[in-house]
């Protein structure tokens, strides 16, 4: 596996040098963030106050979903979900560097909230009814929604419904990914059209190679794909999805999660602040209105 | 284990592409493989060194590394295939390495005053090789290379890392990833799928062992 794990740490690299190259000054402004809570006061017993008193939060994230959660080359994670995840902690009067960022990959969200190794989950989390039974979530704080893009040059496939039409025609995303399971009810055949990688990387570079005829992910990942290839790509189709992204949390946890969504709401601006400099970076992303948050349960 | 009763039809289907990537590829390695072990023992020196040259190749890299240059490699140079022929194709290269040494260890065991001795007491070449050669360089070679093809059965699991999508490992993924179930119960499930080709294999292998066994 030693190839592949230096593809990864390459792909890694690479895209942090791209961020941080079109990042720039913003990091700055944002590694201020939102003004820290100076002794908050919480209900005693409370996760809040547990966290205060404590003066850390460990948060799970993901190290390689860039404009959400990228580590960079000095080790540190930059993105819209630790941007969020930072705003809530600032509300705990827990100041950014306070902060310990554990690498959550998509497999194992459930158990580290579980097992009690992070106090919450801020890892491009889709909110789904299977997730809810292991977990609660705040938020959502985000919409994202799943959309195509294929080679510019492409003129058959025009949305999800071309894939029955073009029983020839395949599409690669992540696997294990809600992306994954969202396209099959659209295709003809899983076992001839659906392609499945480790990373979206591998994706782009089977649709550029021709192995592959399409790369289907959340909008934003792929506007990011789109942008960087110098009009080799192109986004089809309108987006058919809607994944609303949550802060995973302990189950049960209701105080802690009206908290959340009441900082959120409180903090519109830190929250348009945090999108412009990390995901909404890339062209054609739209900056997005905080949704309204789901019951807590 | 209610990961596993819920989800038998996608355990099932997954089954079914890893039992298929794995018959294919069974097939193909050996053909390959016997092929690459007749270069090598043959008395044509490019032939000997073509076999060398390949066992050294596809022996020495890592199967992971085989799978990359297949399914990324071949596309740059205008072979555009479905992942499925390149995660087949790689098993196939990666395997025949191994499969050619075996058969070649068990040629070589069998010595060659035994073929002359044969000879002697007035058996035809025919004869020779169906009555005393083969049976000697077969009992010799089941073991290792039943081995060998176990472990290729269990890496199988590496081509669903490669596009493939819908293979017993990449099952296990989606479920625990884009279905929130627990890992544990979802990959011993996959685990079950493996040991339900590998052992009936290895069993299968111990009666064709039992078969060819003749005392030395």
């Amino acid at each position: 596996m030693r190839t592949r794990r230096t593809t990864l740490a390459a792909t890694v690299a690479i895209a942090s040098l791209a961020l941080a190259a079109c990042g720039g000054d913003e990091a700055d402004e944002t590694a201020a963030g939102p003004p820290v809570a100076e002794a908050p006061e919480f209900e005693p017993g409370t996760t809040m106050a547990e966290l205060a008193e404590a003066g850390t939060i460990t948060v799970g994230t993901k190290f390689d979903q860039p404009g959400f959660g990228l580590e960079n080359l000095e080790g540190e994670v930059e993105g819209f979900d630790v941007e969020v995840a930072k705003i809530i902690a600032a509300e705990l009067g827990i100041a950014p560097e306070d902060i310990d960022f554990v690498e959550t990959p998509s497999a194992v969200r459930e158990e580290v909230i579980e097992g009690g190794e992070v106090d919450m989950v801020v890892a491009t989390y889709t909110i789904n009814d299977e997730r809810r039974e292991r977990v609660s979530f705040a938020g959502p704080y985000y919409v994202a929604g799943q959309q195509i893009m294929v080679r510019s040059d492409n003129t058959t496939i025009t949305g999800p419904e071309s894939f029955m039409e073009n029983p020839d025609a395949t599409v690669c995303t992540v696997t294990g990914s809600t992306p994954s399971e969202n396209i099959r009810p659209y295709l003809a055949s899983e076992q001839e059209q659906l392609v499945l990688f480790d990373e979206y990387s591998q994706c782009v570079d089977a649709l550029s190679n021709g192995t592959v005829d399409a790369v289907t992910t959340d909008n934003v990942i792929l506007l990011g794909y789109v942008a960087e290839s110098d009009g080799a790509f192109k986004l089809v189709g309108e987006q058919f999805t809607e994944e609303p992204y949550g802060i995973g949390i302990e189950r049960g946890d209701v105080a802690f999660c009206e908290f959340i969504n009441e900082t959120l709401a409180e903090n519109e601006e830190a929250y348009v602040e945090a999108w412009e400099s990390t995901a909404g970076q890339v062209e054609g992303a739209e900056t997005p209105e905080l949704p309204e948050p789901a019951p807590c349960s | 284990m209610d990961a596993v009763t819920e989800n038998l039809d996608d355990y099932v289907s997954g089954f079914l592409t890893s039992l298929s990537i794995i018959l294919w590829s069974l097939v193909g390695s050996l053909v390959l493989g016997m092929l690459i072990a007749a270069c090598r023992v043959s008395p044509v020196p490019p032939l000997q060194r073509f076999g060398a040259f390949w066992v050294t190749t596809f022996r020495n890299t890592p199967l992971s590394v085989v799978l990359f240059f297949c399914a990324f490699g071949l596309p740059e140079l205008g072979v555009i295939r479905s992942f499925f022929f390149f995660g087949v194709l790689g098993l196939v290269l990666y395997t025949s390495a191994f499969v050619c040494e075996a058969v070649r260890s068990g040629i070589n065991s069998v010595s060659a005053g035994q073929a002359e001795a044969a000879r002697s007491i007035g058996l035809n070449f025919t004869q020779s090789l169906r009555f005393v050669v083969l049976p000697q360089a077969l009992r010799t070679v089941v073991p290792p290379l039943g081995s060998v093809i176990i472990a290729m059965f269990k890496n199988s699991a590496v081509v669903g890392a490669f596009g493939v999508g819908g293979d017993l490992w990449s099952t296990g993924l989606t479920l625990t990833s884009a279905r929130g179930y627990e890992t544990l119960p979802v990959f011993i499930g996959v685990a079950l799928g493996f040991l339900l080709i590998t052992l009936p294999a290895g069993a299968l292998l111990h009666v064709i062992e039992r078969k060819v066994a003749i005392a030395r």
